[in-house]
């Protein structure tokens, strides 16, 4: 024990005196730590271990803290550094320093330099003062400015920033003393650099002295022979030069800043316009077809609204009839033949209307332009609708790029009855009007007008307050959108119904809807609901409901103008449906306006369903009682009908005709649409009629009905009852010719189908994989991470493992100090016995040579 | 009228004036009366003013007899026992006491008849006050019996009065619901409730016996309300509430009280419904049968006859029978033979169209639970709703679909009827036959449902969706129908008009120019403007 420490205190002297690499290399210094496998690509801190080193670390550490510890153990006495801020670790020794300093200073101050007026003391840096280098003696040679651009060295640095004064003084240093090998040749190879660099430029000085002196000389003989020469001088186009250049780049320039000419649309062929439009269409059309299908909706693929790249967002919505683009064919203009194929109203009047208007100043009033439409129009002469026209001119003049003329209705008056409208059209209303407020704006504002000037009206609102005019407009076309709405209801309402105005609004309503969809289609869905809840009221008050009114059945008409009918699932066609069926199934038939009523909802459901084939079984429920409702005889039927009707009633032969003869007379008229409301009828013939006339109404839904629901499976089944009906009671009676007809085309079609079905079996699916058996082979990519737990598990598993490490950590520790301690006390102990032994020695030495002295002198005294 | 009455006719209020002198007067003459006998005479001049013509006045009146009689009651003054004529006590051998109480008791006999005359008044408030003065003396005559008690034990209660009353109510010619739901009170007691269900059944009988068969509406209509607002006691512990002493009732009827009311309800309803109803009846009956009569009555079985009558009857009445028959097969054992031929018979168009729908799809729901049941019918079932489902409301379309999957969840074998893959190339005419009456004879096993298939087609995506189900094979999970069961058209509107947010809605691009033109337009074929 006694040995060890000394051995290693002597290892550890010896290992003082080595560098770090010559340790490493020692072989007897190194243990290397054995590994099991190798891992490419991973470095490993601990592959080879310094025992010796690590220990004499330790050690020293030891003696600096433990040892120290233990000599001041049971000591009361300290040396305490009052020093400032000795003792604060917080303190950054940079401040501890300033502090120190400041507070000498102060201290300096006070007691002797009271008096001390002027003397300061000297500003070093470096041990230079700085009160001399301020004057800037040392000059840096300019001369080596021009060559050493950009290049640094040691030196440089040295002389611009001062810095370099510890690297020179580092160098003196090296010269000195004798450090690593390696400090040496880096001193080495910057001296050498700084002498090549030095050698270099003075050598390139030279060169350029020397041809300093050359040119100086070719230049002395030149103007000797100057004057000999002819004088044809190169310099002067030189100098002629220079402004040329300047002159082409002028015009480069201005080349550049020309004004280009804009590249146009590309005249399109009539082909060209004819496929476009098709291939839009077509889009449009797959589009509801998708809807139809009730695939999700794709965002963004389905909006409505197609914004061109030059929308300016204003609500101009680009129709997709009638975009016609100034074309022009064999070099005449193209007059838009391609239209007329498509529609016939189509004429030119509108196309020259067109082209006259992109000539005419666009930044016109608005006013003036249209009263200059006004005039245009009655130059032309033209027969189109003359609120419709002006709606389009204005648009067009809006946007000259693309004009949009929507088709435009037949021509159903005389051009001088147009032409005297408009002239009292001109007369009597105002170019502006401001939107309304509230229904009865709308109403007064509408009051004792004509229809045709009604519209006219809605149109020029809908213009003056066009969205993009104010902030405020798009509000102001939203709530006209109810409003507009609304009047259509009173107008329904009204006694007798105003429907030829309501048809005329009809376009307005539809140019307002593509407007603003979500403002309409919320409009719409309160007048459904509201219509909706009222008759669910009554039926459960009553268990049935009258029939909707007449401004209910128009509302339906209109929702199927403005939404499409054939989507799956809609927000305002789903319940309108819902209501029509509501309606057919809920509303007892009582009288010929009840039957009318119903005739006029299921021309709506077939409406409703004829794009998507859909299939609404109260169509057919409805159409079979309407139907038994002729029967005569009504025992033994042979079919069942449903409620609203019964097999038998009071009200159960509302179509039985009152006399044959009435068949013969009879021929087919349109219904006016009143019929749902009030119906006079005062005579049998004239009832008769009626009868007669509802009940070829509803033979012809039934054959839609029939050519609609054909591919359906049950077929079949679901017209066995009008089969019977036609084929069995209706077709003894008496009946006119076309509904005979009628009637026996209806029951070949269904019986020409075929009744025969294959089997119902699930869809085709991708048969499932068999379970395999081999191992589920998962790659590892973190070896020694644990997996398969939560986070917590996994971070509580961490902290008790390193734990662990700690804990095991500070009780090595522990141990090595107290090795460390005993170690120290051992010592203590020898070195003071051998102290101990040394002294008994020397005072037995010394008592010996007294007794040999005491000896002598006793001999000495013999 | 009392004396010494200055009448201030001038005055315009005199009629309201009047009417509260006359009250004040009342009050004074009956508290004359009570003081002393002498004034006995003014007696009359009350019941004259019964007989009034002015409501105010005759209420007054009744409210002064009321206070009069009970008093006598209370104080003996009327005569007991068996009752001499007027004459007959003048000249008998009676006591000037007696003379009084036979006198008194004369008029309160009249007093008796006149209110209850009043029962079948125009006036509610006077048929009211009338009834609530009978009620009255009913009490008082239970505590103080007008007749000699043989033995202090012996019960009585005033029979006779109840079943007056009680006849009064049940009019032939008025509908009294009104005032039979103002006595309701007065059958929370549990006496009163014994002796009016007895008076009920005794007039029943009375009267149907007169009107030999035939429906006599308003009077059914009104029995019907005075026994459907009795309200009976669930358990013994409960009878608590007494008009008369409890000990006598209790005695009166010996054995259990509870099984006594219950025996007492039976008769009364089984000889009301012993004779024939109006059709509305039958619904009102078979509505409540379940819930409020079988639970009550000691031997529900004997209801059997009611509910065959009513199943036979069809239509919206034998879906509601079914009910009532359900709780007897399920509770009390019953065996009804064809029970399952008789519901396929059930089902025809009208189901997805009455009022009671949901209560048949949810009994028809617990009758075809059962795993046990043949194949055949369970198929013939679902074959049957799906053809009906041709005819049905997207309402009933959406409870009918998940009906007809729940069987064929239910009934594995069933599956053949979505899929059949023996037969896919084939094509072959469905053999089910509608009109065979026999769910065995029906071959719907050999049918597939093509139906639901095109109700794929229709036109409310729910009903759509819910059609799509069958080209894949069902899932395990049965689906709730009870959800779906109540849905009315306009809850179902409600899911399309209240989607919180409608991202761009579609629109038409076609453009419209008129009302009755554009692609696809049917109305304008047939219907012009004007």
């Amino acid at each position: 024990m006694g040995k060890a420490p000394k051995k290693r205190s002597l290892a550890d002297k010896v290992r003082k005196t080595k560098t770090s690499s010559e340790i490493k290399n020692n072989p007897f210094e190194v243990k290397i730590n054995r590994k099991k496998f190798d891992v490419l690509g991973r470095k490993s801190k601990h592959d080879v271990g310094l025992p010796g080193v690590s220990r004499s670390k330790a050690v020293n550490k030891r003696k600096e803290t433990l040892l120290k510890e233990y000599k001041q153990k049971n000591r009361c006495s300290k040396f305490i550094d009052r020093r400032f801020g000795e003792y604060d670790t917080k303190m950054a020794p940079e401040d501890k320093i300033l502090q120190r300093f400041t507070m000498e200073r102060q201290r300096v101050h006070e007691k002797k330099d009271v008096y001390n007026l002027n003397e300061e003391e000297e500003l070093t840096h470096y041990g230079q003062s700085l009160a001399e280098m301020e004057k800037f003696n040392d000059v840096v040679n300019s001369d080596d400015e021009s060559e050493e651009k950009g290049l640094l060295s040691a030196e440089l640095t040295a002389s611009h920033f001062g810095g370099g004064g510890g690297l020179l003084r580092k160098k003196a240093l090296g010269e000195e003393e004798e450090g690593g090998q390696r400090a040496k040749s880096r001193q080495e190879l910057i001296e050498e650099l700084i002498q090549k660099s030095k050698q270099e430029k003075r050598e390139r000085q030279v060169q350029r002295e020397e041809a300093q002196e050359l040119t100086e000389k070719l230049d002395q003989d030149w103007k000797n022979i100057q004057s000999l020469m002819v004088k044809k001088t190169p310099k002067a186009d030189k100098q002629e030069e220079k402004p040329k250049l300047e002159e082409y780049d002028m015009m480069v320039r201005e080349l550049g800043f020309e004004m280009k000419a804009q590249p146009s649309e590309k005249m399109k062929t009539p082909e060209e316009l004819a496929k476009e439009e098709r291939e839009k269409l077509q889009k449009l059309e797959a589009d509801r077809l998708r809807r139809m299908m009730g695939e999700e909706v794709v965002e963004g693929a389905q909006s409505q609204i197609h914004f061109s790249a030059d929308d300016l967002n204003d609500g101009f919505i680009l129709d997709k009839h009638d975009k016609k683009t100034l074309a022009y064919q064999d070099g005449k203009w193209n007059m838009g033949e391609e239209e007329e194929e498509e529609d016939e109203a189509e004429d030119e009047e509108g196309e020259g209307e067109s082209s006259e208007e992109q000539e005419s100043d666009a930044e016109e009033d608005e006013v003036e332009e249209e009263e200059e439409e006004e005039e245009e129009e009655e130059e032309e002469g033209s027969g189109e609708d003359d609120g419709h026209s002006d709606l389009e001119s204005e648009q067009e003049s809006e946007n000259e790029e693309e004009e949009e003329a929507s088709p435009k209705p037949k021509k159903t008056l005389s051009k001088e009855e147009v032409k005297a409208q408009q002239e009292a059209a001109k007369a009597e209303l105002p170019y502006t009007f401001a939107a309304p407020e509230s229904y009865n704006d709308l109403k007064d504002m509408l009051r004792g007008h004509t229809s045709d000037n009604q519209r006219l009206i809605v149109a020029r609102t809908q213009k003056s307050n066009h969205p993009s005019l104010a902030v405020g407009n798009k509000l102001k076309l939203q709530k006209l959108f109810g409003f507009l709405l609304e009047y259509i209801g009173e107008l329904a309402t009204r006694s007798p119904p105003e429907l030829s105005t309501i048809d005329k609004l009809i376009p307005e309503v539809y140019a307002l809807c593509q407007m603003f969809p979500d403002a309409a289609c919320k409009a719409m869905q309160s007048i459904l609901g509201d219509a909706a809840h009222s008759m669910e009221e009554t039926l459960e008050v009553k268990g049935h409901a009258a029939f909707p009114t007449l401004d209910m059945l128009i509302y339906l008409k209109v929702t199927a103008l403005l939404f499409p009918t054939s989507d799956f699932r809609h927000p305002v066609t789903t319940p309108a449906l819902l209501f029509i069926s509501q309606a057919l199934t809920k509303c007892p038939v009582r009288s010929l306006q009840d039957l009318t009523s119903g005739l006029v909802l299921c021309s709506l459901g077939v409406e409703y369903v004829s794009f998507s084939k859909r299939f609404l079984p109260e169509l057919i429920n409805f159409l079979v009682g309407t139907l038994h409702l002729a029967v005569q005889d009504k025992a033994s039927l042979g079919y069942i009908v449903v409620p609203p009707f019964r097999a038998s009633g009071k009200y159960s032969d509302l179509l039985v005709l009152s006399s044959s003869e009435s068949c013969r007379s009879w021929s087919k008229k349109s219904l006016p649409l009143s019929a749902t409301q009030q119906l006079d009828l005062e005579n049998d013939p004239d009832r008769d009629t009626h009868r007669l006339t509802c009940l070829s109404t509803c033979l012809d839904l039934v054959k839609r009905c029939c050519l609609l629901y054909k591919d359906l499976p049950s077929f079949t089944h679901i017209f066995q009852p009008i089969r019977t009906l036609l084929s069995k009671h209706l077709s003894t009676q008496t009946l006119p010719e076309p509904l005979q007809e009628l009637s026996s085309e209806i029951v070949e079609a269904i019986s020409s189908t075929p009744v025969t079905q294959s089997a119902l079996v699930f869809d085709k699916r991708k048969p499932i994989p068999l379970k395999l058996l081999t191992p589920k082979i998962v790659e590892v990519l973190d070896y020694g991470k644990k997996r398969g737990s939560t986070r917590e598990e996994r971070e509580k598993e961490r902290l008790k493992h390193k734990y662990k490490r700690e804990f095991k950590g500070a009780l090595r520790e522990i141990r090595k100090d107290s090795r460390f301690l005993a170690r120290e006390k051992l010592n203590e102990v020898m070195n003071r016995d051998a102290e101990r032994k040394r002294k008994v020695k020397e005072l037995m030495g010394s008592l010996a040579t007294q007794e040999g002295e005491w000896k002598s002198l006793k001999r000495k005294k013999k | 009228m009392a004396p010494a009455k200055k009448r201030n006719v001038s005055s315009v209020k005199t009629a309201e004036k009047s009417a509260k002198k006359a009250k004040v007067d009342l009050s004074k003459t009956v508290e004359r009366i009570l003081e002393s006998r002498k004034h006995a005479n003014d007696v009359f001049d009350i019941l004259e003013s019964l007989q009034a013509e002015q409501e105010k006045e005759v209420i007054g009146a009744v409210a002064a007899c009321s206070e009069l009689f009970c008093a006598l009651l209370e104080r003996k003054e009327l005569f007991l026992g068996k009752l001499p004529g007027e004459e007959d006590a003048l000249s008998g051998g009676y006591s000037a006491e007696d003379k009084y109480r036979i006198f008194m008791r004369h008029r309160y006999t009249s007093c008796v008849e006149i209110l209850l005359e009043h029962l079948s008044h125009e006036q509610y408030d006077i048929k009211e006050s009338a009834m609530c003065c009978l009620m009255k003396f009913a009490a008082g005559e239970g505590r103080h019996p007008l007749e000699d008690l043989d033995w202090s034990e012996h019960y009585s209660f005033p029979r006779e009065l109840i079943q007056a009353l009680v006849d009064n109510l049940l009019s032939k010619a008025t509908d009294n619901s009104l005032l039979i739901s103002r006595f309701q009170e007065f059958l929370e007691m549990e006496d009163v409730r014994y002796y009016v269900m007895s008076s009920i059944r005794d007039n029943v009988g009375k009267v149907m016996d007169k009107s030999k068969g035939a429906v006599v509406p308003v009077y059914q209509n009104n029995v019907f309300t005075l026994m459907s607002s009795i309200s009976m006691p669930n358990q013994e512990s409960e009878l608590t509430n007494f008009m008369v002493k409890q000990e006598g009732f209790l005695n009166a009827i010996r054995s259990s009280a509870t099984q006594e009311h219950k025996r007492v309800f039976e008769r009364m309803w089984l000889g009301f419904l012993k004779y024939k109803l109006p059709n509305s009846m039958y619904k009102k009956v078979l509505v409540i049968l379940h819930d409020s009569i079988l639970p009550y009555m000691s031997k529900p079985t004997l209801m059997i006859d009611f509910l065959t009558a009513a199943y036979e009857i069809g239509g919206a009445i034998s879906l509601l029978a079914l009910n009532g028959l359900f709780v007897l097969i399920h509770q009390h054992n019953l065996d009804y033979p064809d029970f399952y031929k008789k519901l396929y018979n059930l089902l025809e168009p009208s189901v997805f169209h009455v009022k009671y729908r949901a209560r048949f799809f949810h009994l028809a729901n617990v009758f075809l639970s059962s795993s046990h049941l043949p194949v055949y019918l369970v198929a013939a079932f679902a074959k049957r709703l799906a053809r009906l489902a041709l005819t049905a409301p997207p309402t009933a379309l959406l409870v009918v679909l998940p009906f007809i999957y729940n069987l064929i969840r239910r009934h594995p074998s069933c599956r053949v009827l979505i899929h059949k893959p023996s037969a896919e190339d084939e094509p072959f005419e469905d053999p089910y036959l509608t009109d065979e009456e026999d769910p065995a004879q029906c071959r719907a096993l050999e049918s597939s449902l093509w139906e639901i298939k095109s109700l794929q087609k229709h036109y409310h995506p729910d009903v759509a969706k819910a059609a799509l189900l069958i080209n894949t094979p069902l899932s395990e999970q049965e689906d709730d129908i009870s959800e779906t069961l109540e849905v009315t058209t306009y809850e179902l509107m409600e899911k399309d008009l209240k989607q919180p947010e409608i991202k761009s809605v579609p629109l038409e691009f076609e453009t419209a120019t008129r009302l009755l033109k554009g692609r696809g337009d049917v109305l304008g074929q047939h219907f012009c403007l004007a």
